[in-house]
């Protein structure tokens, strides 16, 4: 599974994007951001806010709960600030 | 049309080309959001984004807008690199057969783009750089538009 990170969290994991296999007991886009904290003090610094973070598989927003089989790509971002 | 770049855009040939042989517009509106220094504070900003996403949001937003309400044209250009206060940053433009719809359909662009397509500021000035924190006004206003929906739907 391919993980992207952008703006502040790519910053305080130092990763802008990765291949990784995830666990088989994570399920969910909450879940993932919980096993990442576990990664080291970047990834532990970088989700303690994990309510704040948003998230998107494969480019379309997902919420907390969305089911992450299946996914190709999934991205973790703070609040979008465009325009 | 949507369009992702880093260099500037000229609202009047934007919007020219928009009209060009055209006859069944009778409103066109635009809005150009740019970078902002109100107190000394700003020397640089810097747009990341999420290439690939982005498009597909700005895509998503504007055939929501011409779902929504009757436009001939649409245009969403946003710039992305780094930009200096005074500059453009972003263009929407609608046309309609009336005004009402180019208003609205321009509102609810920028309002639905502010929360939901992936780009991020980061401002720079004589006491460092941090990136900006979004407004939660900006998701009431977005919110405004789905009415029984959170933000984040």
């Amino acid at each position: 599974m391919r993980l992207l990170y952008f703006a502040w969290l790519k910053e305080k994991t130092g990763v802008a994007a990765e291949d990784i296999a995830v666990p088989g007991h994570v399920s969910t886009v909450a879940e993932l951001m919980t096993w990442l904290k576990t990664r080291g003090p970047e990834f532990a610094h970088a989700f303690e806010r994990s309510e704040v973070i948003r998230a998107a598989i494969d480019q379309t927003h997902a919420r907390p709960d969305a089911k992450i089989a299946g996914a190709r790509e999934i991205a973790f971002f703070p609040p979008v600030t465009g325009g | 049309m949507i369009r992702v770049q880093t260099e500037d855009f000229d609202i009047g040939a934007e919007t020219t080309a928009l009209k060009e042989g055209r006859t069944d517009i009778g409103a066109v509106v635009s809005f150009t959001g740019t970078v902002r220094d109100t107190d000394g504070t700003v020397s640089e900003m810097t747009l990341e984004h999420y290439p690939g996403m982005t498009e597909k949001e700005l895509e998503r937003i504007e055939q929501e807008a011409h779902a929504r309400w009757p436009l001939q044209a649409s245009l969403i250009v946003h710039r992305v690199g780094t930009l200096k206060p005074g500059d453009n940053i972003v263009l929407v433009v609608t046309a309609s057969a009336h005004r009402d719809a180019a208003f609205e359909a321009a509102k609810f662009v920028m309002d639905a783009l502010k929360t939901s397509a992936p780009f991020w500021k980061r401002e720079s000035g004589p006491e460092g750089s941090h990136w900006v924190e979004a407004k939660a006004r900006d998701e009431s206003a977005a919110a405004r538009w789905h009415p029984g929906k959170t933000a984040a739907e």
